[in-house]
């Protein structure tokens, strides 16, 4: 009976990457534990696109840090049609518009958003931590409640600023989840946020979770960007930005 | 003027060719997004029976993007050889599929007839034929490159290695090369997508291939996919380039999008020919398309991703590229929902370039948010391999982990040339061989303890 595979002589350089290089050969194809592997690691990053965001849960953990919430959605009704109609996406449902226009904040000086985007589960795992370690720095600054936004693209936040009347948007959105980071938020900050907004008005910071760019030091970079952006009256490319390459969900 | 078919007892019209075009296509959810698809499936047969009929000498008066309006079309009809097209002028787009598929249309009449066919036209064509008529067709036709080594002869495929690392760590990059040159891979190009986009960045990743290519004495190209107006900057500073990347589209608008125009291109290509650096031929743009570029870019004028994606083909071959490779499941599923729509998407692709003479690569891939999985692209790498596909990706277990999507692997390659007896190019084999990595068969050796290249491990792990 032959070996079973093993990886290769190489398999070491694994400390250098999380490539999957070194992973040996069955014949020539895949060993069957590396099959399994990436087979697990897809289906997270599967389940993170289509696992809905559990908002009673999310809400329960805002309100426990004694943060009140509004929940909104788009006009994309299910899954499919979100990732089908990424325009459907960037606009609220005609109900979320009525309630968030109803309210009686106006002219906050910013609202956060948090936002299933394309990893519900990135927002549920890192977005109260990020919001925790944030709001510390913001003192001074008013702030109508967090709104919690369901089958959302980063422009519905100017949707939702315009509605609320506030001057600044942040919004923290799941992000195209890779097998290796199912779990990345994305922060998109927009200042004088309109319906029509430009990418190129934005400043972004990606790839937060605890493997990439972590919650604290994200909050931290967020908040130096918001106060920059308040100060400046404008975001985008006419604010420095220090974070790494945009990645527009 | 309208065109119009009567079907089922109803009259279908269509206003202009362009809204044939699009109705004719099968169904994709760019189409869709755009606005430009059928309505039923009734109507997509209707568009495809009045597009049958269609003359190929049509194409060239009804411009789908108007003349004035697009450098992308005045490119397509100013290049336009009436003496190559003489031999198919009496075609209709039916009539053409047909002549495609004789016997008697082989590489040297496909080549033959090459400049006298319009993106348009092989669009229009694709959009009548089977999957097994796009792999067939295709694979008669065989589309040779040289710049270090020769690429796209007969029975043989080559492979891009690309070894991309989150951070852009040399050690992180240079063991992911160093992975897939000991499981036969990179004879296409190594070719690197860097995280960052400063010119050090990008110097520095030069600098590095560039070292390990001459060190092993690599009968391969180097290259980092950055923007051609990086590159130029590069090239000015002394950087070693070897092949001008850039990603390109079908529309005018579209490259303006990109931060490019045909000048622009051309002024790349000139400076990285002036280093000659290429030792056996001077083929040297890489590019990079993909179907939605356009809508992507608001810059589509109604047509449809199919057709458009053809005419960043008919872009790409004034410039006599190395590599041309429709990355074609990277964009999402607003624009490709499925992997069939990513599969017939990738063979159409693969033979509208063929067909127009220029030597195509895939990146068979998807993203994690599209309906796909590895199977869907298993089969997209078997058909377009029978196909005859110029090169393929070769990602580390086929998982990105910089652009976070998943393409294809340098097992998968392994798997393909197992499969259907397919070689390296053959400059890059006999360096395999010569190597220890394979045996005079072109198989892999068993993995050694003492490779001579693991020397290299050694002191990155240092």
């Amino acid at each position: 009976m032959s070996q079973p595979p093993r990886p290769d002589p190489w398999h070491g350089l694994r400390q250098l990457t999380a490539a999957r290089i070194g992973l040996g050969r069955a014949g020539d194809s895949l060993p069957t534990q590396a099959l399994l592997d990436f087979g697990l690691a897809h289906a997270a990053a599967r389940d993170a696109v289509h696992v809905p965001l559990d908002v009673p849960a999310l809400m329960a953990a805002l309100a426990a840090r004694g943060l009140a919430t509004i929940e909104v959605g788009s006009q994309a009704r299910d899954r499919s049609e979100y990732l089908r109609r990424p325009d459907l996406g960037r606009q609220l449902d005609e109900a979320s518009r009525e309630q968030l226009a109803a309210r009686p904040e106006r002219a906050g000086d910013c609202v956060l958003v948090l936002a299933d985007g394309l990893s519900a589960r990135a927002v549920a795992e890192h977005g109260p931590a990020l919001l925790e370690t944030l709001l510390p720095r913001l003192a001074g600054w008013s702030l109508p409640p967090v709104v919690i936004a369901r089958q959302a693209r980063v422009a519905l936040g100017d949707d939702i600023a315009e509605a609320l009347g506030a001057r600044q948007v942040v919004m923290l959105i799941g992000e195209r989840p890779g097998l290796s980071s199912p779990d990345s938020l994305g922060a998109y900050l927009t200042q004088a946020p309109r319906r029509g907004c430009t990418d190129a008005e934005r400043n972004c910071l990606s790839n937060i979770r605890p493997a990439g760019l972590p919650p604290v030091e994200a909050a931290r970079r967020l908040a130096h960007l918001m106060g920059a952006a308040r100060a400046l009256g404008a975001s985008g490319v006419q604010l420095k930005d220090d974070s790494g390459p945009a990645r527009i969900a | 003027m309208g065109y119009q078919h009567v079907a089922g007892g109803h009259r279908y019209h269509f206003a202009d060719l362009r809204a044939v075009m699009a109705c004719a296509s099968p169904a994709r959810s760019g189409d869709a997004l755009a606005g430009v698809a059928a309505t039923s499936e009734a109507e997509r047969m209707a568009a495809r029976c009045a597009l049958a009929e269609v003359p190929l000498k049509r194409f060239l008066d009804e411009a789908l993007v108007p003349y004035e309006a697009d450098a992308v079309t005045r490119l397509i009809i100013d290049r336009h050889d009436p003496a190559a097209f003489a031999e198919i002028a009496h075609l209709t787009v039916g009539d053409f599929r047909e002549w495609l598929l004789r016997r008697e249309t082989d590489d040297a009449a496909l080549a033959r007839v090459a400049p006298g066919i319009t993106p348009e036209m092989a669009a229009a064509v694709s959009k009548l034929m089977r999957n097994q008529d796009l792999i067939l067709v295709a694979s008669r036709r065989h589309v040779v490159t040289r710049f270090r080594n020769t690429l796209g002869l007969p029975g043989r495929m080559a492979v891009r290695l690309q070894p991309n690392h989150p951070t852009d760590d040399p050690r992180g990059v240079a063991a992911a090369i160093l992975d897939g040159l000991l499981y036969g891979c990179g004879d296409a190009v190594i070719g690197i997508n860097p995280a960052g986009d400063s010119l050090a960045a990008i110097t520095d990743l030069l600098v590095l291939t560039d070292t390990l290519r001459s060190r092993f004495d690599i009968p391969t190209q180097t290259c980092v996919l950055t923007h051609v107006t990086h590159t130029l900057r590069a090239i000015e500073a002394g950087a070693p380039v070897d092949l001008v990347f850039q990603s390109i589209g079908g529309t005018e608008a579209t490259n303006r999008s990109f931060g490019i125009d045909i000048a622009l291109l051309a002024e790349a290509r000139d400076a990285a020919r002036s280093l000659g650096r290429g030792s056996v031929g001077d083929n040297l743009m890489y590019f990079e398309t993909g179907q939605g570029g356009a809508l992507s870019a608001n810059a589509h004028h109604g047509v449809d991703q199919q057709t458009l994606e053809a005419r960043a083909y008919g872009l790409a071959r004034h410039f006599s590229p190395l590599l041309v490779n429709t990355v074609v499941g990277f964009i999402g599923p607003e624009y490709l929902y499925d992997g069939r729509q990513i599969v017939r998407a990738g063979l159409e692709d693969h033979f509208c370039g063929k067909l127009l003479g220029l030597p195509m690569g895939c990146d068979i891939c998807y993203t994690n948010h599209a309906e796909a999985d590895q199977n869907d692209m298993d089969t997209l790498l078997t058909l377009l391999a029978s196909a005859g596909v110029n090169f393929i990706m070769g990602v580390p277990g086929a998982d990105d982990i910089m652009l976070n999507y998943q393409s294809t692997s340098f097992h998968d390659a392994a798997y393909v040339r197992q499969l259907l007896g397919l070689g390296r190019a053959p400059e890059f084999e006999a360096w395999l061989r010569a190597m220890g990595v394979t045996d005079d068969a072109g198989r892999l050796l068993p993995a050694r303890e003492r490779h001579p290249m693991l020397g290299l491990a050694t002191e990155l792990s240092a």
